[in-house]
Order: structure tokens, then sequence, then C-alpha cells
């Protein structure tokens, strides 16, 4: 049995694809990805979506709403929960299907697993091995999966630690040359870092000013740990966390010449890890930061002219 | 030490004399006005939702006025209120304040770790009086909550404007005075006697709406705009969806034991979502499914703007309200908001359900005579 799973090429996309990819390819299925961002695909995920949605879920609507025009069987769209102890992702992930299957009509089926590692690991493994059932009967092939899935996340995320970004490994591009003068690290989720249409190409945009670009996950797990030691209580969303942690770590250990910190405009927890993190780098007062929100009306005009300024102002430092 | 702590509906009637039994010198946030409100926003993240930046202002305020101990409630996510008070500590700090902070987090697992924080407020006092304390306290709670029902009740069909309201605050002041469990207990009997000599109107055909969406946006008139006062005062039977004793019973007490709580909302709402989403989230849909089971006109959503869990529910309302045939408003309340821009809002609300009455009246009456 041939069968097609459509996998939107947004949010969680950029973390786990190379996972999802190698689980479903074991059990015999053909991956569909939607088109890349174009304006047309944010349009119909804006369309669809109650208004104060945020962004990168609007467009999370749009690239399920491309999927049903390719005519897949079935669309991935886990509902993770949590992928460590004590932590969650944001809200918006807990509710992903349902907001999916409340906001767009005539959709084929959707393949939602609950992913719950930091609570519910066997709960977690029992649903994954349901959903391998369905597809592949053979004995044992559900392992056979779900390793082939975990070596591959291993080599993805080995790839960033190199100093890739998420969406030079996943379109495999070429990485940049170590050029650069200043090192600027860049802090924001890489679902809107590495849609080059919603983030308008930012981190390309800053190597070719002549910028070194960090990302967080370019960092190791280490880095993280030693960044939130300070915390008084550490955040519980995995991804604010990793920002707090990242931020505060290349802050305390004099690491980069500037911080350009993205956020999507209404996001419930940047609007609180951004935050501390302007706090910390202001009461220290030597590593400037920019922040940027972004939304559907964000203009690239306005953004290069921000960069640009910015970039000079970190020359012009480094030269005093 | 003078403790300090944030407003939240009538709570602060609770926790002054909570730490006033607990032998603690107690310096209450003046009442939420226009400058809590400014203060708040002023230092608050920009896009923080209303409820933290109200929260900021009151502290802001009572340090203004020689608090030093702030106590706060907690959480473990993944709504935004569990990290509030982090931030909130990181602002005062950054504008001189001097102060401690007790977080008060809901227990995971063991109610013993909510016990170790709160002795840190008790001090030399006897388990007994402390036990006595709480006791009252809690008391306090199920009369506030009692009374408030009654007060949604009787507001719609009053005879003089705003009567109800002038007993309710009355009452209040009642039980504020109430040190022990008898006194509290006499303190409502008062109060719900007083509600009653209110003149009344005939009791007849009138609307009845019930408010969902997230705690402290219902719990606090302030934050709301006063929906519920000024929706009575349209002549319109109003019920709320949360209350905090029934908050403390299921996310304290409850769930401390692990056991669940609010399963009847939880079923309700299973059709549209069958997973927790963070806050007030599930709940919101369970509300509205039971209020329109209930043969209610109409519901009044209110969620602070960019409230996650909500959002999540706000997306799933559309398709209850057509399945289930109940009409919604959704209002989405931050600093900006003006009264007079709802009061329109609700005016064509309340005529949409009054059309949808008559509609369904002549509907049947046709059915009736044919």
């Amino acid at each position: 049995m041939s069968f097609s799973v459509g996998i939107p090429r947004a949010l969680l996309y950029y973390y786990y694809f190379p996972a999802w990819q190698a689980f479903f390819q074991t059990l015999g299925a053909e991956i569909v990805l939607s088109d890349e961002t174009t304006k047309h695909i944010l349009d119909q995920g804006v369309r669809a979506a109650v208004e104060e949605t945020c962004l990168p879920v609007k467009l999370f609507l749009g690239h399920v709403a491309n999927l049903c025009e390719k005519n897949v069987d079935f669309i991935f769209i886990p509902r993770v929960v949590s992928v460590e102890r004590k932590k969650y992702l944001c809200p918006k992930f807990l509710g992903l299907p349902e907001i999916v299957r409340h906001c767009l009509p005539n959709l084929p089926e959707i393949l939602t697993p609950e992913i719950n590692w930091g609570q519910r690991e066997g709960k977690t493994l029992a649903e994954l091995k349901k959903l391998a059932a369905r597809f592949c009967h053979e004995p044992g092939s559900f392992h056979r999966a779900l390793q082939a899935a975990l070596t591959a996340q291993k080599l993805y995320e080995a790839k960033l630690r190199q100093g890739l970004t998420p969406q030079e490994v996943l379109h495999n591009e070429k990485a940049p040359l170590p050029a650069g003068n200043i090192r600027v690290a860049v802090l924001g989720h890489a679902y809107n870092l590495n849609d080059s249409f919603l983030s308008l190409n930012l981190l390309k945009k800053l190597r070719a000013l002549g910028a070194e670009v960090i990302t967080a996950e370019m960092l190791p797990a280490q880095a993280i740990a030693k960044g939130v030691k300070s915390l008084v209580k550490e955040s519980f969303w995995t991804f604010g966390h990793q920002l707090l942690g990242v931020g505060n770590y290349l802050l305390r250990e004099n690491k980069i010449a500037g911080l350009v910190l993205v956020a999507s405009f209404g996001c419930g927890p940047d609007s609180l890890i951004c935050e501390l993190i302007e706090r910390f780098y202001k009461r220290q007062r030597n590593v400037p930061v920019l922040l940027l929100t972004l939304d559907e009306h964000t203009g690239e005009a306005g953004i290069i002219t921000r960069l640009e300024a910015f970039v000079d102002m970190l020359y012009w430092r480094k030269a005093r | 030490m003078k403790v300090t702590f944030p407003h939240l509906g009538s709570l602060s009637l609770v926790l002054s004399g909570l730490f006033a039994n607990l032998g603690l010198e107690v310096i209450p946030p003046p009442p939420i006005s226009k400058r809590t409100i400014d203060l708040g926003v002023l230092h608050a993240p920009e896009f923080a939702c209303l409820p933290l930046k109200i929260n900021l202002g009151n502290f802001i305020e009572a340090l203004e006025l020689g608090a030093d101990t702030i106590v706060m409630g907690g959480g473990t996510g993944p709504c935004r209120f569990g990290y509030y008070a982090q931030v909130q500590r990181e602002i005062l700090q950054d504008l001189g304040f001097k102060f401690q902070m007790i977080v008060l987090e809901p227990p995971q697992g063991q109610l013993s770790e909510l016990v170790d924080k709160l002795m840190l407020l008790c001090g030399d006092k006897r388990p007994l009086q402390i036990l006595q304390a709480v006791y009252t306290a809690w008391c306090k709670i199920k009369a506030l909550d009692k009374l408030h029902r009654e007060v949604l009740r009787h507001r719609a069909f009053e005879e003089e404007k705003g009567a109800t309201t002038k007993a309710y605050e009355k009452g209040l002041s009642y039980l504020q005075q109430a040190r022990t469990p008898a006194e509290v207990r006499a303190g409502l009997r008062k109060a719900l006697a007083l509600l009653t000599q209110a003149k009344q109107k005939e009791k007849k055909d009138a609307l009845r709406v019930g408010l969902i969406g997230e705690v402290y946006m219902l719990l606090e008139p302030y934050a709301n705009l006063q929906v519920e006062k000024l929706l009575g005062e349209m002549g319109v039977v109003v019920e709320r969806s949360v209350y905090l004793s029934a908050w403390i019973k299921e996310h304290l007490i409850l769930s401390s034991m692990r056991l669940p709580g609010g399963l009847a909302t939880k079923r309700a709402a299973a059709k549209y979502i069958k997973y927790f989403v963070g806050g007030h989230g599930r709940e919101t849909v369970g509300d509205m499914v039971r209020y329109a089971r209930r043969g209610f006109d109409g519901v009044i959503h209110i969620l602070p703007f960019t409230c996650t869990p909500e959002i999540v529910a706000q997306s799933i309302l559309p398709v209850v309200s057509r399945q289930e045939g109940i009409p919604y408003l959704s209002l989405s309340l931050d600093e900006q908001s003006g009264e007079a821009g709802l009061i329109t809002r609700l005016e064509a609300f309340l005529d949409l359900l009054q059309q949808r009455r008559r509609k369904s009246l002549s509907r049947a009456f046709k059915f009736a005579t044919s």
C-alpha cells in the first residue's frame, strides 16, 4: 500500500522534519511538503485564522491549505505537548490540531499523535506505535521507524551545531564562508527566522552586511544550562528556555558584538522572554540589542534600514 | 514585614483578613485606577497581557505606600501567568524598589511545597492558629461567591438602577469586617437580606447570558469594564462561569491529590477539544457548550488581548456556536478598551438575541396554530 503524508513547511518542520521524514519513509510513505511560503500561502492562512492568532500559526494554516490542494492522503500535525521534563511548548502547539480542524474546511485525514515526552513517555510511544501499525504490518517496523527517526534527528542537530541554519540543512544549501567581521546573535523561533518570506531573509541580509550570524540552534545544551543558572525560576517553555539560556550565555561569555531579537506580533511567551533578555542586556550596557517584531504587514524596506543602521553602529563601536 | 498582593475582584477582602489573622501587617494596593493601569503599561512589556500590567501597577502603588513583601501566585505552564512573577520581579528591581517576593506555586504533586512557602509568611504562629486563619479565609471566599451569584440574579430586575450594586458594596463591607467563620456566616446573612430588601420588578422573560473566558478578566471588574453590571442594568440575567472557590478546589486541592476536577465542563468540551491547551482554553469551550444546552440566549467570551490559550478557544467557538445554536460575542480587551465602544457592542448583541427570541416564538406560534 502506498500512501502520501503531507507535512506543512512551517512551525515544527524546522525543528523535527528529518525525524518525521525518516519515520514515515521507513513505514513506506511518500512525503509531500507544502510549497515554500508565498504571499498567496500566507493570505490563505490569514483568511482562515481568527484575527488574533500569531503570524506563524496563520502561516501554518496557509501551508495546510496548500497541502489540501496537492491531494495528499494524510496530513501530519502532531500534538506536541512537551519534549522534555517539566517544560511545555506554547499553548498553540497543544491546540494546533483543533485550530486546523475548526478553521479549515474539507481536510484530508489528519494524523495527530500526542507527543508528551516530558510527562507521558509510555503513552507517547504507544500512540506512535498505533500510528505505525496503521500503515505497516510487518513485525518490528515501528521500532525500525523510531530508530531511523532518532538517528536522523541526531544527525540533523549535529549539523546545526556546526554553524548551519535549519534552512541551510533542510534545503541542502551550502554553508556560508565563516567570514564576517562582527559576530551578531539572532535569537527568535526557528520557524520565524528560517522562513525566508516571514523573516524577509533576515539571516542572509545580515551576512551580506558582513556579520557572522549565530542562532540558538548552533549552541550545545551545556551553553543553555550555563545561561539559565542565574535565573530564580527557569522558563517552562522549551523554546523560551532555549532563548533565555543562549541569550544569557552569550552575554556572560562576551561572545557577541550585537543581538537581534526577533519576535512575532502577539507571541505570548516571547512577550515575557524577550523582555527579560532585553533587561539583562541593558543592565550590562555593553552589547546593543535590536528588537524586531514581525507581522503580516512587515515591509522589507523598514527591516533593511534598521538592520543597516544597527550593523553600522556595531562597526562604529568596534572601530572606537 | 509589610505584605501586599495583587488585586483580583474581591480577593483583597480575603487576603487582607487572612494576613491580618496571621499577625502580619498588610498594605493592600490602592483600588485599581487609571493610574494603576498607566503605571503597569509604562513599565510592562508591550505585548504582555492586561492582567500582568494591572498586577504590576498594583505592586508599584503598594510599594510606594511602604510594602516590602509581595505575595504572588505562580504556575507551571504553559499559560504565561506562571511566569509573571519572574518578569515583574526584574522590572520592579530595575525601578529601584527594595522588596522580597514570595511566589506561591500550585503544588506539583505535593501540597507540602505550598505549605512550606506559606510557613515563610506564618512565622511563629501555631499550626492551629494558621489552620483557623486559612479556614476563615476559605469560608469568606465561599460567602463572597454566594453573594456575587445572588447579585447577578437580582440586578436584572432591580426597580431603581444601581440599587443592587449599592447593596452589594454594603454587603462586601460586612464580609470584610468578619474575622471568624461565625462572623462570616452572620455577615453573609445580613448582606443577602440587604439584597432582597431592594425593590424588584416582576420577573419575566429576561435574556440570559453566560460569561465565559479567561479567569482574571472574568473575576476583575475593572479589567472587564464592569461588563456584568452593564448587562445587569440592561435587564439581562448574567451567569459567570468561573468562581474563585471552584477554581481553588479544582486547581489547588484536587490537583494536589492528583484528582481531576471540572469533569462536567471537560466532558461538554470533548466533542470539540479533548486536550488541555494551557490556561482556561478548554474550559471556555466546555462552558459555552453547557450554557447552550441549558438554553441560554447567548454567551460573551472575554479574553485579554494576545492570550494564547483563549485564542485557541476562539478558533473553535464559531463551530460551537453553529453546532449548538448559540450566538456569542468575543471581547478581546486591553488597556485601550473603552466603555462606550463596549456598550454599543453589547446593545447590538442583545438586540440580536431579542430578535432570535421573537423569531423562535413566532415560529412556535405558527406551528401551534397551523
